[in-house]
């Protein structure tokens, strides 16, 4: 573990109204970690998520990303564009969410939008063809084909995204996040739908994007077998509330874990809960 | 994956095989069309000669109707049981026709634009100096400002997937623009200018509506679906009514008359010494004007195809694109939507403004009645029908929603059927609703349903419709 930690949630608390989603949470994320948030559905995992990515403005708490050098960005103080832009954190959706009408390329190509707007002169110099916009446009198109390369899509670049199988489209939304070129991938539940094969594949996928390109990763999953075997740090959720946090073997032998996935004996509900504090 | 879904939905109603099912819903057609028949068309009223009020019955033309809907509910169904009961064969054909149609657009784009650049000769060949007035006039200028608000309006709809149904508004914005520009201010400051004021104006009723559309993004950007489309069509209803009732201002339906016409670079097209035709050593005749007018409306709207076209190519265009696909992946990846929404929208309503102001220019008189809501329908027709997006189906929609009723008055031949008091003018709007009901079945996606790729690796394929999203408003 490095020393100091790339995302820092602290105290992240999210109501709708009376239901309290999140409860006074607090994890960190290490660079060059693959992170795990885990927990039985409706645990609040995908609001931590929303809450990271900006999608939802958290009731309390505050999340901060360090980038490598020392710019803070505190996560719950701008508007989910600017996170993706500039705090640099990618996010994948549970349901996949591709532009299903554009091809594959244009995807990815889609993905480069702040780069090539730059380059473009905020379109204006790329119009008249002024400027380095060409320059630009033909190095996006190279970093698509090494994505595409990486997720094994090449031969599917021409196709319109919604034509692609199950496992292809969601290798395409991870190759599409990383287009943006982030520090923190955030990924809801990758290997969903997925066989067996595929999940190996993604597990492969997953460590050579943090080895290769040194992206940190946070992903939440219910495959245990992606889980336990790519991740170094796993926290574990349940009803909005932390109850568990560690190396897997550590989470893997936790009571508390064992309890909130397989239940408890009836004379042991108390003790528990009290444990978990509900 | 999509794609197969998509066909069992389709064809999860008709699936139900048989002649016996396909007459049954015929036959049910016909009855709705009888019940519906009754009110509407068995019966006429006229005055007598002694100015009473007669009942005719009509039930002949109520069999005709009953008829024609029966036939054409079987044919349909009939043809969609085929299709389903061929496995999606039928279906194919289309698909393994669009490379094809993709390698004959570049051909067909350069033979299009010079069939229309020769189109005033063409038609002063056919029907001489007189005759001709009336083909450039009321069919190709006409149609070409439909063909540029259409590329306008599809802009903001067809590629940014923003409802709206208040484009009209910029069109009066940028006609209104210029019509008090020219009138009023230019004599006050600059009269000096006189000749000019048409090109001083253009850009700068294209650069007033643009930010009109920038005003009205504003209060909609958080707006979608059924939600925008209200909002935007208040918006239409609301300056028209401005136009109305600010009369110190517009001088309400009075409307603005005496618009100088535009002058060919400096030169005015009329009958003095200084004129377009005296110097150019030509006898005088208005249609130098109108083929002028021709010539700068097709350029005007070439030129909204041409930054149409390119945008696309560009990273706003696709992020446009990406918005009506899914604006949350768009806004994970980083995109500023607010922005990209009010280019869309700003772009859409300059060139809007712009096609107003040559409006204004061409007709040398503008009132309020010329914005009303049924100009935002019919625009937003052309870009539906034409299929949303497509520049291709968007122009031949609006060749044949503005073409397609004028054409109609010139039909003598339907006399000759009908019998001599049969005026085909009367029925061009009932006709014009049932080529508009045959299109939804026979394309419900439009004349040209699928997309261009912007950017390719290997090959250009074309993207079919059924993945391509409408947008959320």
């Amino acid at each position: 573990m490095s020393t100091k930690p790339l995302l820092k949630v602290e105290h992240l608390t999210m109501r709708f109204g009376g239901l309290v989603a999140i409860n006074d949470l607090s994890f960190e994320v290490h660079k060059g970690d693959i992170t795990a948030l885990i927990g039985p559905n409706g645990a609040g995992k995908t609001t931590v998520f929303n809450c990271i990515t900006g999608f939802y403005k958290p009731t309390e708490g505050m999340m901060t990303l360090t980038h490598a050098d020392g710019s803070h960005y505190l996560l719950e103080r701008m508007p989910d564009f600017r996170i993706a832009a500039q705090a640099k954190v990618a996010r994948t959706f549970q349901n996949i969410r591709l532009f299903t009408g554009m091809t594959v390329l244009e995807n990815l190509l889609v993905a480069q939008h702040n780069v090539l707007m730059k380059a473009s002169g905020y379109t204006i110099m790329g119009l008249l063809g002024i400027g380095g916009y060409k320059a630009a446009s033909a190095a996006s198109v190279e970093k698509a084909k090494y994505w595409l390369d990486k997720t094994r899509l090449t031969d599917r670049a021409d196709d319109p995204a919604g034509d692609l199988p199950y496992g292809d489209q969601r290798r395409l939304e991870i190759a599409r996040a990383m287009c943006t070129e982030p520090l923190l991938l955030c990924l809801d539940e990758p290997a969903a739908g997925l066989n067996p094969r595929e999940s190996l594949e993604l597990n492969n996928l997953l460590r050579s994007i943090r080895k290769d390109d040194g992206v940190s990763v946070l992903l939440i999953e219910h495959d245990m077998s992606v889980v336990m075997e790519i991740s170094d740090h796993v926290v574990v959720l349940d009803y909005g509330t932390k109850i568990s946090d560690g190396t897997p073997s550590h989470v893997q032998n936790d009571p508390k874990v064992i309890a909130a996935y397989l239940g408890v004996e009836d004379d042991e509900v108390e003790a528990v809960e009290a444990e978990v504090g509900l | 994956m999509a794609k197969v879904d998509n066909r069992i939905v389709e064809q999860s109603g008709p699936l139900k095989t048989g002649p016996m099912a396909a007459l049954k819903e015929a036959a049910f057609a016909g009855l709705i069309t009888f019940g519906l028949s009754i009110p509407i068309i068995a019966y006429g009223t006229r005055q007598d000669i002694n100015n009473r009020l007669v009942l005719d019955a009509r039930w002949d033309a109520v069999a005709w109707a009953v008829a024609i809907v029966f036939i054409g509910r079987l044919l349909v169904t009939l043809n969609a049981q085929r299709r389903a009961a061929g496995g999606g064969k039928l279906m194919r054909v289309p698909q393994s026709l669009q490379p094809v149609l993709g390698r004959l657009m570049p051909v067909l784009a350069p033979l299009a634009i010079g069939f229309l650049f020769a189109f005033p000769v063409i038609s002063i060949v056919f029907s001489g100096w007189q005759g001709s007035t009336k083909w450039i006039d009321n069919f190709g200028v006409q149609i070409l400002i439909y063909v540029m608000l259409g590329w306008g309006l599809n802009i903001v709809v067809g590629l940014a997937g923003l409802l709206d149904l208040g484009y009209v508004a910029f069109y009066a914005v940028g006609a209104y623009s210029y019509a008090l520009f020219a009138t009023k201010v230019i004599p006050a400051t600059y009269p000096a200018l006189g000749v000019w004021a048409f090109w001083i104006c253009l850009p700068v009723a294209g650069i007033l509506a643009a930010f009109w559309g920038i005003l009205l993004g504003f209060p909609v950007l958080r707006l979608r679906g059924d939600y925008l489309a209200i909002v935007t069509l208040a918006f239409g209803e609301m300056i028209r009514l401005v136009l109305i009732n600010w009369t110190d201002f517009s001088q309400g339906y009075a409307g603005i008359s005496g618009i100088p016409r535009p002058s060919f670079f400096g030169i005015p097209f009329n009958a003095n010494d200084n004129g377009f035709a005296a110097t150019f050593g030509l006898e005088f005749t208005p249609i130098y004007r109108t083929i002028f007018l021709y010539y700068l409306i097709l350029v005007l709207a070439l030129l909204t195809a041409f930054v149409t076209i390119r945008l696309r190519r560009m990273p706003v265009g696709r992020a446009w694109e990406a918005l009506r696909e899914d604006e949350i992946a768009c806004r994970s990846l980083g995109i500023n939507t607010t922005t990209t929404k009010l280019t869309a929208f700003s772009l859409g309503a300059g060139f809007g403004g712009v096609a107003g102001a040559f409006f204004a220019a061409k007709q040398g008189f503008i009132s309020p009645e010329s914005f009303t809501f049924m100009e935002s329908a019919v625009i937003l027709a052309i870009v539906v029908l034409g299929g949303m997006g497509s520049l291709w189906g968007v122009a031949i929609a609006a060749v044949v929603m503005i073409g397609g009723p004028e054409l109609m008055r010139e039909m003598e031949f339907t006399k000759a059927i009908f019998g001599k008091d049969f005026d085909p003018t009367q029925y061009r709007m009932l006709i014009f609703g049932l080529a508009m009901v045959v299109i939804m079945i026979w394309k419900p996606r439009g004349l040209i349903s699928t997309r261009e790729p912007t950017a390719f690796l290997k090959q250009s394929k074309a993207v079919s419709g059924s993945h391509v999203k409408e947008g959320h408003g």
